[in-house]
């Protein structure tokens, strides 16, 4: 067996994300390569060779590549594919964007967000905003899959896997371009990755009062994460939702300010190893998972926490 | 400029979904079903497009069980004007949702296919962006904001980081994450007038798609269940807690 796992990256660095797919991949079983797609890539691919457990590293390096744009990509992956058995990609917005288009070109299934290898076609992956897990076994002949961070270990970068040039004739496929970003900048960990996390619900009732959010999380060294109804009202940018529909955090400490506790939240932190909710109705859905609940009002706990921590 | 948008009957997101006592499948027997939130958010785009004057036809398409055609009228009675359901009582994987829908392209020649970015209830995010590889069609996902100009659509996708704006030429197949907009409700004299709209009745069989899918399901679990926490009754409580019973402070 041998698989393909496919960075998410953004040229000059690797997404943490895709430690945690090579360790999926070494769960499978097998040689590992993973692919780098961008442009001026070099520092990506590095980063991606130093992971644990990868064999070589393949560097497609190309504008066509650059802002990893599926309709360019995804043909490249599509052909290198047909020599693994395997191609994983993190379940990231990359990944998620690119997989399905290669998974149809390859006209094979692909199985989304997997948090287990149970073997090397047997799967788990949550279904129903985690309301059941299903056990899913594929007989393509290539699998086709996305993993989901927070059900790996992130493999260590103490690696030194070989860095190979893939040969190639990139196009551009002329179907869609790049034009610009906006890209959060924060001086925060990243919320998927943050050992703490503080996140913030309609309960903040503003942007200005979310920012309320900002010393305890300095004093922790969390990172800032809100639930829909944060975003959806203006308080926070999208980049910060968690849930069913946003980003998946599983850090060792979860507090949720003001936050009902929908089953679409619940989805994207469940998975937390300690979880806080501060929450003025004490029939707030959160409580039931929370391991520590306190019934208050958030603005009175908060100046106070920050002093106490 | 003809939109097609994709609509699905799933389980309604307010809805605690349990699993089969065998462990088969999830159990929705007698539980409410309703319009995948997102493909209300892909219908009422098309709609603001056709009151822009961009779109000229808006059709809706569904592959599911007969009953999609209550989540089919309820589109029409929003703005589409006609609709293809594609009838099977079968659970199809993504891949054979999308080369179905890819005969549907071929036939109607959309200028815009608009889809949820994903259904709650199989969460796969997968259809749109397989549509797109199979029709050659180019790709945005997660949109958070869509126009277009000319033979172009501007776009605004929600990303891990931020936001990116692409442009995509069309046609183009466009998935819809949650803040593109907010889906107006069904008037009551659009919903009788939705009646009369045509609705036309097919089945895999007849576009020629094979729909056996390679994976399958071996078992439905429940989650694991946290277990019961407390509550505690001050903040200097639960700075104790944090510190020393749970040691993550
Ligand atoms: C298709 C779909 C996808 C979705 N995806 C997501 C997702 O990914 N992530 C997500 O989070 N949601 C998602 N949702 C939305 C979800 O259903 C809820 O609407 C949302 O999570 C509610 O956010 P909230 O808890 O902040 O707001 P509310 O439910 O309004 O809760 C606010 C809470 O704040 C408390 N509060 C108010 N003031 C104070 C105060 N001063 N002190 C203490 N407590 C206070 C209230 O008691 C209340 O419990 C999705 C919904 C749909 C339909």
């Amino acid at each position: 067996m041998s698989i393909l796992v496919v960075a998410d990256h953004h040229n000059a660095d690797l997404v943490a994300a895709t430690a945690n797919t090579v360790a999926a991949a070494q769960k499978i079983g097998g040689d590992i390569h993973v692919l780098v797609a961008g442009e001026a890539c070099q520092a990506a691919a590095e980063a991606a060779a130093k992971l644990e457990g990868v064999a070589k590293v393949l560097v497609a390096d190309h504008a066509a590549y650059n802002h990893q744009l599926a309709e360019n990509l995804a043909p490249l992956v599509a052909d290198l594919a047909k020599a693994y058995s395997h191609v994983l990609a993190p379940a990231t917005t990359n990944g998620k964007n690119l997989m399905p288009r290669v998974a149809a070109l390859l006209d094979v299934a692909q199985i989304s967000e997997i948090i287990s290898v149970e073997s090397a076609d047997t799967f788990k992956r949550p279904i129903y905003a985690g309301s059941a897990i299903a056990t899913v076994q594929s007989s393509d002949a290539v699998k086709v899959l996305t993993v989901r961070a927070t059900g790996f270990d992130a493999v260590a970068a103490t690696g030194n896997a070989a860095i190979e040039a893939v040969a190639q004739d990139a196009q551009d496929a002329g179907l869609s371009s790049f034009v610009g970003e906006e890209i959060a900048k924060s001086d925060r960990p990243e919320l998927t990755a943050a050992r703490v996390v503080i996140s913030g619900g309609r309960g903040l009732g503003s942007a200005e009062n979310f920012a309320k959010l900002d010393p305890l999380a300095d004093k922790l060294g969390a990172a800032i994460g809100a639930s829909r109804a944060a975003v959806d009202a203006g308080f926070v940018p999208n980049d910060m939702q968690v849930g069913q529909t946003g980003k998946i955090v599983a850090p060792e400490l979860y507090i949720a300010f003001g936050i009902s506790g929908a089953i679409q939240h619940l989805a994207g932190m469940k998975d937390s190893k300690v979880i806080v909710a501060v929450n003025k109705d004490e029939e707030a859905p959160i409580f039931q998972v929370a391991d520590y609940g306190l019934v208050a009002d958030l603005f009175e706990v908060l100046p106070q926490l920050e002093q106490q921590i | 400029m003809k939109v097609l948008v994709a609509v699905k009957r799933v389980v309604d997101y307010n809805v605690k979904v349990r699993v089969k006592a065998d462990q088969s499948d999830v159990d929705l027997t007698n539980v409410k079903m309703a319009m995948n939130p997102f493909c209300e958010i892909a219908v009422e785009e098309a709609v603001r497009l056709k009151e822009k004057g961009v779109a000229t036809e808006i059709v809706v398409v569904s592959i599911g069980p007969k009953k999609s055609e209550e989540q089919m009228r309820t589109a029409m009675a929003l703005g589409a004007d006609r609709g293809i359901l594609i009838e099977t009582d079968e659970a199809l994987d993504s891949l054979a949702v999308a080369k179905l829908l890819n005969k549907v392209v071929a036939d109607e020649q959309p200028g815009l296919v608009l889809l949820g970015k994903q259904s709650i209830d199989t969460d796969n995010n997968q259809t749109g962006q397989m549509l797109s590889a199979l029709a050659g069609m180019s790709l945005g996902t997660y949109a958070s904001e869509v126009a277009i100009e000319g033979e172009q659509l501007n776009l605004v996708r929600e990303i891990d980081g931020g936001l990116q704006k692409l442009q995509l030429k069309l046609p183009a197949v466009v998935t819809v994450d949650l803040r593109l907009n907010e889906p107006r409700y069904a008037r009551l004299p659009d919903i009788m007038k939705a009646k009369k709209k045509p609705l036309e009745v097919k089945t895999p069989a007849d576009y020629g798609v094979d729909t056996a899918s390679k994976v399958t399901t071996l078992k439905v679990e429940p989650p694991a269940e946290r277990q019961a926490g407390i509550k505690v009754a001050s903040v200097e409580e639960l700075v104790d807690k944090l510190k020393n019973e749970a040691k993550v402070i």
